[in-house]
C-alpha cells in the first residue's frame, strides 16, 4: 500500500474509534443536565442517585475520548502536513477556538462533576455540569465549521506565493508547497454554506447516541427485574431525549441534504446512485450500484429525489455521467453508508415512536405485558443503532467529499506529508491497531462491569453529601 | 508589539502552562513506582485526579495554536518527527487511559500494570518532550521549502538527549514538590526524602545542558550579550532554583510549589529569548529557518485569534484557578476517587 492509503487508513480508523465516545459525552451529558436539573426541582432521592450512576459511566467515556482525541490534532501536523500548511490560515483557528472555548470549559468543570460532589453544593454542582455539557457541545461546534469548510470553503481564497488568485485557477504541482487558503471574513468562515445544517444534524445524532445509551440499560435492568424504580426512570430521560433527537436527525437530515445537493452535487449523485442528469430524479429506499455500468439497480420513488431536494419533482439534478470520473467520490461506498444511516435513522424514530406510546399507555415499566417484553429486548441492542449511523453518517460526508480534501481546491492525495514514507505510517498504524484493540475490549470490559454492578442502593441519608443533605432539609 | 511577536510569545505561554501544569502530574507518573502500598498510590493518583485532563488541554490549545499561527512550523515540525510524536501519542494514551482505569477493579495484576503503564507512559512522554525541545534549540535540517531534510537517527544526538534527561529530571522534582504539598503524615515524610535528591539531580542536569549550549549553541545566549538587562532572567531563575530547597526546609509547601512554578516559566522565557525570532533553526543552512515571521499565517488571521484569546484565556484562567482552589489542600480518598 502506498502512503496515501496508509495515511488515510489510519485517519479513518483513529477518527473512528474516537468518534465512538463523544456522541455519547455529549448525548450522556444532556441526559445529566436532565437528571440534576430534575433532582434540583423535586429533590426526589431517585434522580440524584441517577445521576451519580450516570456520571461514573460518563467519566469512564469521556476518559477514553480525552486519550483518543489529542491524536487527531497530531495526525494533521504528522500525516497531512501539505493540507496543514495550505489550510493552516483558517482551519487552524478553528481548533485553537476548540482548545480555549471547548476542552478547557469541558475538562474544568469534569473535575468537579467527577470529584467534586463533596466539595461544592447541589447548585455549583449542577452548573458544573452544565458548563461540562455545553463544553461537549462547543467542541463539536468548531471542530463542525473546520470541517465544513472543507466541504464548502466560504469566507477564504487561493493565494500562491502571497500573490492572491481568482476561483478556478488550477495550480501547478509545483507551486503547491507555497499555496495556501486565506482568511477574508471570519463570519464567513464559521457561517459557510454547510457548517450549520451539519452542526444541527451531528449534535442531534449524538444526543441519539447518550439517550440510547440510557435507554439500553434501562431496558436491561427492567427485563432481568433489577434496579426497577431505577430502570423505569433511566428508560423515560433516555426516551424523552432519543423521540427528541430522532425527530431532529430528520429535520436536520433533511435540511443538510438540500445543502449537499446545492453545494457539492456530485456528492448527492454518489449518495443516491443517480447517474443520469434529467429532471424528476427518482430515490431508491435501497439498492445496489453497479459502477462499470454506470447504474444503480433497486425499487425507485420516482421523481423522489427532486421533490425532496427541491419540494419541486421536475427539478433537473446533476448525474454522475456529467461529473468526470476523476472528480467522482466512490460511489458503492458514499451510496451504501448514507443508505444504511437513513434506515438506521427511521429504525430509531420508530423506536422512540413505539417507546413513547407504551409510556402513554401506561405500560413502559411493566415487562410482563407482551409488547412491553419484546421493546425493551430491542431496546437493549438498540444502543448500537445510533453508533452505527454516526459512524456512516461521517462516512458518507467524507467520502463523498473525495476526490477533494478542500472542495474545490486541494485533492486529497495533495494533502499528504512530503517527508512522511509508508513504513512509518505501517508502523504507526500497527501501533494504534494494537493499542485501540486493548482500549477497545477494556472499556467494554468496565462498562459491562460498571452496568452489571449498578446503582448504589437508594437510601437518602448515604447517598447525598453532607453539605446537600443540610441544604436540601433548609 | 507586532502580531508575530505577541503569538510567538502566546504559543510560548501555551507551552510554558503546559510544562508547569502536565509537568507536576507527568513527574507523579514518573514517580509512582517508589510508592509501594496501594492505598498510597492511590492517594498520588488523586493528587492530580481532578486536575490532570485538564492540564494536557494545555497542550492540545498550545497545539492548535502553533498550527493556526505558524502551520509551517506545526507542519515541519509534526511531519518531521514523525516516529518520535506517535510514540508520545501512545505515551500519553496509555498514561491517560492508566489513571482512567487503575482503580476501577481490585485486583492485584490489573492495578500492578496500569502502574507501569502510567510510569512508563510518564516517563517517556516527558523524555520525548525533552528531546523534542533539544533538538529545536540544537536545530534541525530544513530544505529550501522549509521541509525537513534529517532523519530518525539525527534526531538522537546526545544535546537532545541530555535535554530529554534533564526534562524528566526536571518534571519529577516538580511532580515531587507538587506532592508534598497534597500529602500528610508518613506518605509526605517519604515525598520529602526525594525531594533533594531530584533537586541536585536537575541542577547536575541543567547545568550540564547550559554548559553545552554555551560551548556548541552559542546562537542562544546571543540576545542576553546584546541586552544585558535580559540578565535578570537568569538571576531570577538562579534565585527560584535555590529557593526551593528553602521553602522546603521551612515546610512551606506551597511557596515552594510557587517557586517550582516560576522555575518552568523562567526555563521557557529563557528558551523563547534564545530562539526568537527562529521558530525551527536550520542546521547547516540558517537561510532556511523558519521565523515567526517567514512561516506565520495572516495579520489577519492573528488578529482574529487574538480577539478569540482575549476573550477566552481570561475565562480559561477563571476557572482554572477556580478548579484548583476547590480541590486545594490534602488528598481524602472518597468514593468518587480514582
Amino acid at each position: 500500500m502506498n502512503v496515501e492509503t496508509l495515511s488515510r487508513l489510519q485517519f479513518a480508523f483513529t477518527v473512528s474509534f474516537h468518534y465512538l465516545y463523544p456522541p455519547l459525552s455529549i448525548g450522556l451529558g444532556m441526559v445529566l443536565v436532565m437528571l440534576e436539573g430534575m433532582w434540583l426541582r423535586t429533590r426526589n432521592p431517585l434522580y440524584h442517585n441517577m445521576a451519580r450512576f450516570w456520571t461514573k459511566v460518563f467519566g469512564l467515556i469521556f476518559g477514553l475520548g480525552v486519550a483518543t482525541g489529542i491524536v487527531l490534532e497530531f495526525e494533521f501536523g504528522t500525516n497531512w502536513a501539505t493540507y496543514s500548511r495550505f489550510v493552516g490560515d483558517i482551519f487552524g483557528s478553528a481548533l485553537a477556538a476548540e482548545g480555549i472555548f471547548a476542552f478547557f470549559l469541558e475538562s474544568g468543570f469534569l473535575a468537579i462533576l467527577l470529584f467534586g460532589w463533596d466539595k461544592v453544593g447541589p447548585k455549583l454542582h449542577f452548573f458544573a455540569t452544565c458548563m461540562v455539557a455545553l463544553g461537549a457541545h462547543f467542541s463539536a461546534v468548531w471542530i463542525i465549521v473546520a470541517n465544513s469548510w472543507q466541504q464548502t470553503p466560504a469566507g477564504s481564497h487561493l493565494e500562491i506565493g502571497g500573490q492572491p488568485v481568482p476561483l478556478g485557477h488550477a495550480f501547478e504541482a509545483a507551486d503547491l508547497w507555497r499555496s495556501r487558503m486565506v482568511i477574508d471574513d471570519f463570519w464567513g468562515v464559521v457561517f459557510n454554506p454547510s457548517s450549520m445544517d451539519r452542526l444541527g444534524h451531528t449534535l442531534v445524532a449524538a444526543w441519539s447516541a447518550g439517550a440510547f445509551l440510557v435507554i439500553s440499560v434501562g431496558a436491561f435492568y427492567l427485563l432481568r427485574r433489577r434496579h426497577v424504580a431505577f430502570a423505569a426512570a433511566s428508560l423515560k430521560f433516555g426516551l424523552v431525549l432519543a423521540l427528541a433527537s430522532s425527530l431532529l436527525s430528520l429535520a436536520t437530515g433533511h435540511s443538510s441534504a438540500v445543502g449537499v445537493a446545492r453545494n457539492q452535487p456530485s456528492k448527492l449523485a454518489a449518495m443516491e446512485g443517480l447517474w443520469e442528469t434529467a429532471p424528476a430524479a427518482p430515490l431508491h429506499p435501497f439498492g445496489w450500484v453497479d459502477t462499470a455500468r454506470a447504474r444503480t439497480s433497486g425499487p425507485k420513488i420516482p421523481a423522489g429525489l427532486s421533490l425532496l431536494v427541491s419540494g419541486r419533482a421536475d427539478r433537473v439534478l446533476t448525474g454522475l455521467n456529467d461529473i468526470p470520473a476523476a472528480l467522482r467520490p466512490p460511489v458503492q461506498a458514499t451510496f451504501q453508508c448514507f443508505h444504511l444511516m437513513v434506515a438506521l435513522g427511521f429504525g430509531l424514530i420508530g423506536l422512540s415512536l413505539w417507546g413513547a406510546w407504551l409510556w402513554w399507555r401506561g405500560r413502559l415499566a411493566d415487562p410482563q405485558a407482551p409488547a412491553t417484553r419484546w421493546f425493551l429486548r430491542l431496546a437493549v441492542p438498540a444502543v448500537l443503532l445510533p453508533q452505527v449511523a454516526n459512524q456512516v453518517g461521517w462516512f458518507t460526508a467524507e467520502i463523498g467529499r473525495q476526490p477533494w480534501i478542500v472542495w474545490g481546491y486541494l485533492r486529497t492525495s495533495q494533502g499528504l506529508s512530503a517527508v512522511v514514507k509508508a513504513e512509518q505510517v505501517v508502523a504507526s498504524l500497527v501501533g494504534f491497531g494494537l493499542i485501540y484493540l486493548l482500549l477497545f475490549i477494556l472499556f467494554l470490559f468496565l462498562l459491562n462491569r460498571k452496568i452489571q454492578h449498578g446503582p448504589e442502593p437508594l437510601e437518602e441519608s448515604h447517598d447525598l453529601p453532607d453539605n446537600w443533605l443540610r441544604q436540601s432539609r433548609a | 508589539m507586532d502580531y508575530n511577536l505577541l503569538w510567538f510569545v502566546l504559543v510560548g505561554v501555551l507551552f510554558a502552562g503546559y510544562a508547569m501544569l502536565d509537568g507536576f502530574d507527568l513527574g507523579v507518573g514518573a514517580l509512582i513506582l517508589r510508592v509501594k502500598d496501594d492505598d498510597e498510590r492511590r492517594v498520588l493518583y488523586n493528587a492530580i485526579g481532578p486536575v490532570w485532563d485538564g492540564n494536557e488541554v494545555w497542550l492540545v490549545t498550545g497545539g492548535g495554536a502553533l498550527f493556526a499561527a505558524f502551520p509551517p512550523v506545526y507542519a515541519t515540525v509534526f511531519s518531521g518527527f514523525y516516529l518520535p510524536f506517535m510514540l508520545l501519542l501512545f505515551a500519553l494514551i496509555f498514561r491517560a487511559v492508566a489513571i482512567e482505569f487503575r482503580s476501577k477493579e481490585p485486583w492485584r495484576w490489573w492495578r500492578r500494570g496500569w502502574d507501569f503503564g502510567f510510569f512508563a507512559g510518564s516517563t517517556t512522554a516527558s523524555l520525548l518532550i525533552g528531546v523534542t525541545m533539544g533538538n529545536i534549540v540544537w536545530g534541525i535540517p530544513l530544505d529550501a521549502k522549509g521541509e525537513f531534510a534529517g532523519t530518525l537517527l539525527g534526531l538522537l544526538h546526545p544535546y537532545a538527549l541530555l535535554m530529554g534527561v534533564t526534562t524528566v529530571a526536571l518534571f519529577m522534582m516538580h511532580g515531587a514538590i507538587y506532592l508534598h504539598m497534597k500529602t500528610e503524615g508518613t506518605l509526605q515524610a517519604r515525598v520529602r526524602q526525594w525531594i533533594n535528591p531530584l533537586i541536585i539531580a536537575f541542577i547536575v542536569c541543567y547545568a550540564l545542558t547550559t554548559l553545552a549550549t554555551l560551548l556548541y549553541v552559542p546562537r542562544m545566549t546571543e540576545i542576553l550579550r546584546h541586552q544585558p538587562a535580559l540578565f535578570a532572567v537568569v538571576i531570577l531563575l538562579v534565585l527560584a532554583i535555590a529557593n526551593l530547597p528553602r521553602e522546603i526546609h521551612r515546610g512551606r509547601d506551597g511557596a515552594a510549589f510557587v517557586s517550582s512554578c516560576a522555575t518552568m516559566l523562567l526555563l521557557m522565557a529563557l528558551f523563547g529569548l534564545g530562539m526568537f525570532p527562529h521558530m525551527v533553526y536550520s542546521v547547516p543552512d540558517p537561510a532556511h529557518s523558519l521565523t515567526a515571521y517567514n512561516a506565520a499565517s495572516t495579520r489577519k488571521t492573528l488578529g482574529i485569534m487574538t480577539i478569540i484569546a482575549a476573550i477566552g484565556v481570561p475565562i480559561v484562567l477563571t476557572y482554572t484557578v477556580t478548579v484548583y482552589y476547590i480541590f486545594r489542600g490534602k488528598v481524602q480518598i472518597g468514593k468518587d476517587s480514582y
